[in-house]
Order: structure tokens, then sequence, then C-alpha cells
């Protein structure tokens, strides 16, 4: 039964991250790449980790603590750094995919640019 | 908030002395029976019960996992999709929070949510723009940020 579930975890994340691979290589632009890596990397990661936790835990009865943390740090740092990424790409002027229907920061800006 | 758990320890740390074995286990129970204690006599401790406030923590916690669950595995759809038929594009969401510390919580949150990207902060932190996956059901998406997130950190912080 444990090795059950431990084998579930791991082939649901290397399922996660190989989808979410395939999704970066396929999407069109850089935001909606950045979907793919943020979400379905970090629950593919999340997923095999804490198989490797249960593993550890069923087979050796140790509780690894780093591998909580390395959970814990992945859902903290994987959007802090999409927003940046995506931040940073749209203030160099990085364009939308050309079937994106709006973009209201790019016009929000404007406006501010004309106020100033 | 502070003042419960402080009270919460020392009664833990009594009943270890009472019980004159110092390990985890009977620490852990003296908690346990503190926890009780504060919750008996909570018309005379100041401000609400922290464990009330614990549990919306642990709410807004299983509302993230459930979050990030839906949004792989749309992910996950499109990915496998022959042809890509959305319309991604940035909009804005008006927040109501004010502090830093919650716009961040927020931003981060509707990173992790189905087809929601935070891509800037306005100056004044009034506006947070967000690219999404399918434009055409965003006033749907923003009525359910605002209605499950904002409400959900707002019961958190304040």
């Amino acid at each position: 039964m444990n090795k059950i579930i431990i084998s579930l975890l791991l082939l649901c994340g290397t399922f996660f991250v190989i989808s979410g691979s395939i999704g970066i290589l396929r999407f069109p632009d850089i935001y909606t790449r950045l979907h793919a890596a943020t979400k379905a990397a970090t629950l593919g990661v999340a997923g095999v980790l804490l198989g490797a936790f249960l593993f550890l835990y069923f087979e050796n009865g140790i509780i690894s603590g780093k591998l909580i943390l390395g959970i814990i740090f992945i859902l903290i740092t994987a959007p802090v750094s999409a927003h940046m990424i995506s931040r940073a790409a749209h203030q160099t002027g990085v364009k939308l995919w050309e079937h994106s229907v709006r973009d209201e920061l790019a016009r929000d800006q404007e406006e501010h640019k004309a106020k100033i | 908030m502070t003042l419960q758990i402080i009270l919460n320890i020392l009664i833990a740390g009594l009943w270890m002395f009472l019980n004159e074995s110092y390990n985890f286990l009977t620490f852990f129970t003296g908690y346990l029976i503190g926890m009780a204690l504060l919750f008996f006599l909570r018309r005379f401790v100041p401000d609400a019960y922290y464990l009330e406030r614990a549990w919306k923590i642990l709410s807004l916690i299983i509302l993230f996992i459930k979050e990030l669950i839906l949004s792989t595995w749309n992910i996950v759809k499109l990915a496998y999709q022959p042809k890509l038929d959305v319309q991604p594009g940035i909009f804005a969401l008006p927040t109501e929070l004010k502090s830093n510390w919650e716009i961040t919580l927020l931003a981060n949150l509707i990173s992790l949510t189905p087809g929601t990207l935070s891509v800037s902060v306005s100056e004044d932190y009034t506006t947070i723009y967000i690219h999404a996956m399918d434009m055409p059901d965003v006033e749907e998406e923003i009525n359910e940020i605002k209605n499950s997130f904002e409400r959900a950190i707002m019961e958190v912080t304040r």
C-alpha cells in the first residue's frame, strides 16, 4: 500500500513536470509560457519531493525535514520569480501574442506618461 | 494573540514541572491542556481565542492547495490540446488590501491559481495587473478572486 502511494506521487509529479515542459515549448509567447512554468512545474516538483519524503519515512524511518522545507521554498519562490520575469518582460517591451485581446497595463502606463 | 500563546507555553511548562518529566511528549500534553484551559477561560483573556485565527490560516492554505491542483490540471489540458484556441490578455484588478504583506500574499496566490499570473502592481498599490490565459470570462474571474482570496486574506490579517 505504501509503495503504491509513493509510486503514484512520483508518477504524478514527473507527469506534471513533463507536461509543464511541453507547455513551455508549445505556448506562443513569454506570458503564456510562464503560466506553464510556474504552475505545472511547482506541483510536479512538490509531488516528487513528497514521494521521496514518504519513501524515506516508510523505508528507513527518517523524517527528512529538508524535503518539506524544499516544498515550502518552491511554493514561495516560483510565483515571485514568475512575477519578476513577466514584469521585466513587459517593461522592456516584449510583445504579447498576436491573438491577445487586451493589454490594460500598457494602456494605464501610457495614461500615466501622458499625465506627466 | 501573542499574550495567549505565551500563556499557553507557560501552562505547558508548568505541566512539565508538575509531572517532573522533561521531554517533548509531556510538553505537548501540557500544551493541549493549555489550549483547553484558554478555550474555557476565553471570556477573561483579552482578544479573540487565538486558535480561531490559526484555523483561518489553515483554511487559507487548504484553499491555496486546491486552487494549485486545479490550475495545474488546466495547464496540462492546454498543453496537450492540438490547437491552442485561447484569448490571452492583461487585465487590471482593483484591490482593497493595504499593507505590503497582504498585497504580496495576494499576488503570489493569484500567480498559482487557474489561468492567471500577476504581472505588475501599480505604484499606488491600488491595482494589480494580471495576465489571463483566457479573457472572455474575466468578470467572473475578478469576482472569484475578490470573493475567495481577498476575503480569506482579510480574515487572517485583520
